[in-house]
């Protein structure tokens, strides 16, 4: 790791200037998504479902599931961001290599890719949370730590994403984390509906998975319930970031350097 | 020129792929202000030689200094110094042709201004000026080309490597970018270049190697090598007859027989022309000024690779 330093942040700047670029595509999702959902699912099944009982509060579907479409789209936007969009400047547009002709270092390219995964992660989550607040869904201050826990949980995601990039040979092949890793999470860590009701086994595997701890501290921010058991969550991501951000490196290190 | 420090230093490099030596150990240096050339058939190891000089690819033995350093300790003020123009296009299709520059000069860290001024300058050298605002992807591949060697220019380097920089383009476009090599050329900019043609090798190169097999066959001057390997003229004969190859053999000229080309080498061959012709050949046969392509493809083989 002696081969980084704040030289990254070159390549962070180009990818936020292409970004800025083509703003309204990205800002569009980010501004829509929580929209459809929250009329799908919050109106929509919500009248059906009424009130749903979460850690000894009876609350609205609708509140219920607002902070984890926040987490979700932690999820998806830094995993996205370094699976596809990394690959494709990776492998079809050659800018790694552009790049590595210069006095950057592969490790600082791969990091400053992800930061921006994170970083990206985080302006989602600062549109999502400008649309969610207008029905009143996020507490404040309290809602604020949202953005630091985006950075973290969008890092972590970033860092996952990589890895698979360092080791698929063609774009194809992302269809197999998204399917049998984020589809479930996706569904599964407690987003739609409360894991307290399911049977112990399930519970235990759900909080093996990083969205499960990402969408409780997502609900703990938003509510403004952040308790100290809390931590739990916030040690796993920051853990999980710890090995898996130099392993992603490490893994596009062997990949590019021949 | 050779008390100056060279630029590039080799000795006995290598690189291995697996088991299979890319490069097998090879000498060379190149001196502060010429064009040097690597050339060679496919597989010969030029590009990864070109690789490992810029710091994209580990060196497998031997050393290699770069300006006088080691390239494994010193690589980011080594890479600071080199500008490359790689074989692959990788401009950036996300950013537009000032931005391609901008944001490259980002990489090597130089501040905005200057960088944007260098990038205006850079634009009018390679004839882009008017480009500024287009997409990468709506330029020519000769406009992409000379992007490129825009791009490589940025740094101000002390070492231009080009990797295969005409491949390609249309005649028009290879004149275009050799005239501005040139120009650089006789600026003293030191050039490092791999090439399959023949020609831009002898139009650019003050010295050159021909590689084959990882290895090193022969270095000097074109000139030098054309005189030292095939002298000045060549004679081709087509569909030669028996006759011919034994007047040949027995005049002891130096010849290569392809079946249905007879190729014969040397110097001041007037008179063994004007005889050939008269004498084996009634439906003619050529004298021509030899060239590196000659004496290329006498060291390299005619055989096809890969």
């Amino acid at each position: 790791m002696t081969r980084i330093s704040w030289r990254f942040s070159r390549v962070w700047q180009r990818n936020f200037l292409v970004y800025r670029r083509t703003l309204l595509v990205g800002f569009m999702p980010p501004l829509l998504e929580p929209l459809f959902y929250l009329l799908a699912f919050g109106v929509g099944m919500g009248l059906l479902i009424g009130h749903v009982h979460y850690e000894g509060r009876d609350m609205t579907y609708t509140l219920f599931i607002a902070p984890a479409l926040i987490a979700i789209n932690v999820m998806s936007n830094a995993f996205y961001e370094n699976t596809y969009a990394s690959f494709v400047r990776m492998y079809y547009q050659k800018t790694f290599d552009a790049m590595m002709a210069t006095p950057l270092t592969i490790e600082e390219i791969i990091a400053g890719e992800m930061i921006w995964g994170a970083s990206k992660a985080v302006l989602a989550t600062a549109v999502m949370m400008s649309v969610i607040s207008c029905f009143g869904l996020i507490r404040y201050p309290d809602g604020l730590l949202l953005l630091g826990i985006a950075f973290l949980g969008g890092l972590a995601f970033a860092s996952l994403g990589m890895m698979f990039t360092a080791v698929i040979p063609q774009i194809e092949l992302f269809n197999l984390p998204v399917f049998l890793f984020i589809t479930p999470m996706f569904l599964f860590s407690g987003t739609f509906f409360p894991l307290e009701n399911l049977p112990l086994w399930v519970q235990r595997f759900a909080l093996t998975l990083p969205l499960t701890h990402l969408v409780n501290l997502c609900r703990a921010c938003a509510y403004g319930s952040f308790a100290p058991s809390c931590m739990g969550g916030l040690v796993y991501l920051f853990a999980l970031t710890l090995v898996l951000f130099p392993l992603a490196i490490a893994a596009m290190r062997r990949r590019l350097i021949k | 020129m050779e008390t100056a420090v060279p630029v590039v230093e080799a000795r006995d490099l290598k690189k291995y792929f697996g088991a299979r030596p890319a490069v097998a150990g090879i000498s060379f240096d190149v001196h502060p202000g010429e064009c040097f050339g690597i050339l060679g058939p496919n597989g010969a190891g030029k590009t990864s030689t070109i690789r490992m000089i810029y710091g994209l690819s580990p060196i497998g033995g031997g050393s290699l200094k770069i300006f006088g350093r080691h390239i494994g300790m010193d690589y980011r003020r080594i890479k600071a110094r080199i500008g490359i123009c790689p074989q692959d296009n990788n401009l950036d299709p996300d950013l537009t042709v000032l931005q391609n520059l901008e944001v490259y000069a980002r990489y090597f860290f130089i501040p905005p201004a200057r960088a944007r001024r260098r990038a205006l300058d850079l634009l009018c050298f390679m004839s882009l000026e008017s480009r500024q605002k287009s997409k990468v992807t709506e330029l020519s591949g000769g406009m992409m080309r000379r992007l490129i060697i825009a791009r490589a220019l940025l740094n101000e380097p002390a070492l231009l490597i080009l990797d295969e920089p005409t491949s390609g383009l249309d005649p028009q476009s290879r004149h275009q970018v050799w005239e501005r090599l040139n120009e650089l050329r006789s600026r003293g900019m030191t050039m490092l270049l791999t090439t399959h043609y023949m020609d831009e090798a002898s139009r650019l190169c003050d010295r050159l190697m021909i590689m084959d097999r990882g290895r090193i066959l022969v270095e000097g001057t074109p000139a030098g090598l054309i005189r030292d390997y095939v002298g000045e003229h060549v004679i081709e004969v087509g569909e030669p007859t028996d006759e011919l190859r034994k007047h040949v053999r027995v005049s002891g000229l130096v010849h290569e027989d392809l079946e249905h080309l007879l190729i014969i080498y040397g110097n001041r061959h007037d008179r063994i022309y004007h005889e050939i012709a008269a004498r084996y050949c009634p439906e003619g046969c050529l004298m021509r000024t030899a060239t590196l392509e000659d004496v290329f493809l006498k060291l390299t083989g005619r055989g096809l690779r890969e």
